[in-house]
């Protein structure tokens, strides 16, 4: 098979000590900012995008590859022992998970979710390297006007998809647009939203957003609460060695999870949430023991574990195929590649081989690096749960101080990084969702541009997004996604917010 | 059409306007007509006239003053956050060191040095999050400043504003300054 050769010299470049050394270096990073409260992918390829100056872009990614793939291990890890999920997509792990760990059962919570984060990691990586040839033979057969709309619907589902109001998602999103639209006009030469700042020519740099967000907005907006209660971590409890009952319970949630997670993760809407919930909400109706759910029930961990690595798999289909980035994680990946110079896209397969097969092989080396990592390594990172908040918060805030005047030493970016984390705060106190600001900053220029390139091809007639039987159906699913949400959230989302209470 | 999942709080009583959501919409809807204004200065050249420069910006513009009357129409109604949420009374003292800390750091990072600054935020964010300990905290973030400004210098060859107490130690360890 094709893919598989090709996958084959994809090992063959991640094999290399350098390569190895760097997935290593990735998979620890990811695992120790995921543990951490606080920290997570987005923030720290952020923080690490000066470093695509300094090194070839293979060692880079599988860098930012492993740092994403170990957040999600890391993750579950805090979620079970101190039960404040650090992203929405662990919300669900910490449901049962911190119940086990209270129950004696830590042990058994952490090995499930780490073999079933690397049973569906290894499983989501087949999909991406069968699936990615698959959606570049279709996407070669698009145009500037189908990209187009391909990028409404992706706008359309992650905000209006991914949190709870579409309102609100909206409208982080198109100030995300705006702030990708501040600076010179490529096409023009004009200069827009620049308020006269010769700063702000060259256009807000996306690790001032990204840092701004999610250090100083989420260090304002957990010390704004932080006194009103303190989360206690549950000792390390309980063998890590599952017992027969427990693999018995958790193979086929392992499984289904994946089912769930790499398909709703690869489409050009992403989100872990979803599939959690789904997956939880599934698990719950096949358990055998149902009356276990809200008290420790380990199929609660294994399943929405699964499926979260999975999903987590599954957003990489897009951005390397379509350059559609769905997570702001991938987003920020996006503007990686944008600063080799490098168009993510149906030709990078083709162009970047080495690259694209280098990374996906190294997912595979990845997984097996974390399972090391996260289970029989746990007592370090459990260690690392045990940073007073002061130090920790205090220690983010300068780091992110560092990472954003270290590009440019200019107060002007300080300046914004406080402004856009006073902004991030008040996202965070009043329920707008985070993500569509940076997939907005990053995909809305690249939407601008097929727009007027669209637009130019079709002199200047509106209706060629219309007209075209693709681009026609893909919007006509966006406004099936932004208003076929409200029925869908009705259905699930009241669910899990149920089932603790039920004991 | 209010897409509102606005928390059902005491079904019987009219829903009073939440002061927060209203603020919130009102900025919404006052960016959007800077956003407005802005674009209308963008000079346009006639060859570009079908799909210039300021086509997406106005979009954009439009977009934001749409979801701002929405925010606004939802936080009249009531508004959206949760109960839990809205029970919740900020730590106002917190916010306030962090505050300081960073104007501090905005305001020193040029004169004092990245080291110096540093040390401020990391004693007044550790205050925030109610420590009591400023000479430890203190020396903890100088230590961590230290290791993060020759690391970054050594492996990024980046330079973040240095200062007299940088320049002091690279002069003892005989680093050349960047």
């Amino acid at each position: 098979m094709d893919a598989f050769s090709q996958l084959l010299n994809g090992f063959a470049v991640a094999l290399t000590p350098i390569n190895l050394l760097w997935c290593l270096v990735g998979t620890t990073l990811g695992t120790a900012i995921g543990v951490l409260p606080g920290l997570g992918p987005a923030l720290t390829i952020a923080l690490l995008l000066p470093i695509t100056f300094k090194i070839e872009p293979t060692a880079a990614f599988i860098l930012f590859a492993g740092i994403y793939y170990g957040a999600m291990y890391g993750g579950s890890t805090t979620s079970i022992l101190l039960n404040t999920p650090g992203e929405s997509a662990t919300i669900v792990t910490a449901l049962e998970g911190n119940k086990m760990a209270r129950n004696g059962r830590a042990g058994a919570a952490l090995a499930t979710a780490a073999i079933g984060s690397f049973v569906a990691g290894t499983i989501g990586t087949l999909g991406i390297t069968f699936l990615a040839p698959v959606v570049v033979d279709w996407a070669l057969r698009f145009g500037t006007a189908d990209y187009f709309s391909l990028m409404i619907f992706a706008f359309v589902t992650v905000s209006a998809v991914l949190g709870s109001s579409a309102v609100r998602g909206l409208a982080t999103l198109f100030f995300g647009i705006w702030l990708g639209l501040i600076g010179v006009d490529l096409q023009t030469g004009q200069a827009r939203f620049t308020f006269g700042l010769a700063e702000l020519l060259d256009g807000i740099n996306v690790v001032v957003v990204a840092v701004g967000l999610f250090a100083v907005g989420e260090t304002l907006y957990v010390a704004s609460r932080y006194r009103l209660g303190k989360d206690e971590i549950v000792p390390l409890s309980g063998s890590l060695w599952m017992t027969a009952e427990e693999w018995k319970r958790s193979w086929k949630p392992w499984l289904r999870g994946a089912a769930i997670g790499f398909p709703i993760g690869a489409m050009p809407a992403g989100g872990a949430e979803i599939p959690t919930f789904l997956s939880y909400y599934i698990e719950k109706k096949l358990s055998s023991k149902p009356q276990e759910f809200g008290r420790g029930a380990i199929e609660g961990v294994a399943g929405p574990e699964a499926a979260n690595n999975a999903s987590a798999a599954g957003v990489l289909v897009p951005m390397l195929t379509l350059g559609l980035p769905t997570s702001a994680t991938a987003a920020i990946m996006l503007s990686a590649f944008q600063s080799y110079g490098i168009n993510p896209g149906p030709l990078l397969l083709q162009s970047q081989p080495q690259l694209v097969w280098g990374l996906i092989a190294s997912l595979f080396i990845g997984n097996v690096m974390l399972l090391v990592l996260n289970l029989p390594l746990i007592a370090i990172w459990v260690k690392l749960l045990q940073i007073p908040a002061p130090l920790l918060y205090a220690g983010i805030l300068v780091f992110a101080t560092i990472g954003t005047y270290g590009i440019t030493q200019s107060p002007v970016d300080l300046i914004l990084l406080y402004l856009i984390g006073g902004a991030g705060y008040l996202m965070r106190r009043y329920d707008f969702p985070v993500a569509p600001v940076i997939i907005g900053m990053i995909l809305g220029p690249l939407a601008e541009q097929n727009f007027r390139q669209a637009m130019t091809i079709s002199a200047g007639d509106w209706t060629v997004f219309f007209t075209r039987p693709l681009s026609a159906t893909i919007l006509a699913l966006a406004a099936l996604a932004l208003f076929g949400p409200k029925l869908y959230q009705l259905a699930m989302r009241p669910k899990p917010d149920h089932v603790p209470g039920d004991a | 059409m209010t897409m509102t999942s606005g928390s059902p709080e005491s079904p019987a009583a009219p829903r009073r306007p939440a002061i927060g959501e209203t603020l919130i919409g009102a900025g919404v809807l006052a960016l959007a007509v800077v956003m407005f204004w802005q674009t209308m200065s963008i000079p346009v050249s006639p060859i570009y006239a079908k799909v210039g420069p300021i086509v997406v910006p106005m979009m954009t513009a439009a977009a934001l003053g749409i979801l701002g009357v929405l925010l606004l129409i939802d936080a009249w109604q009531g508004g959206w956050q949760s109960e839990e949420e809205k029970a919740v009374r900020p730590d106002h003292a917190a916010l306030l060191w962090i505050l300081a800390g960073l104007v501090l750091n905005v305001t020193l990072t040029g004169p004092a040095g990245f080291t110096i600054a540093s040390v401020i935020v990391f004693v007044c964010v550790a205050r925030g999050f109610g420590s009591n300990a400023i000479a430890r905290d203190a020396l903890i973030g100088a230590a961590f400043a230290l290791i993060a400004y020759f690391g970054f210098a050594t492996t990024l060859g980046i330079n973040i504003g240095s200062g007299p107490l940088e320049s002091a130690i690279e002069r003892v360890l005989g680093i050349e300054g960047g």
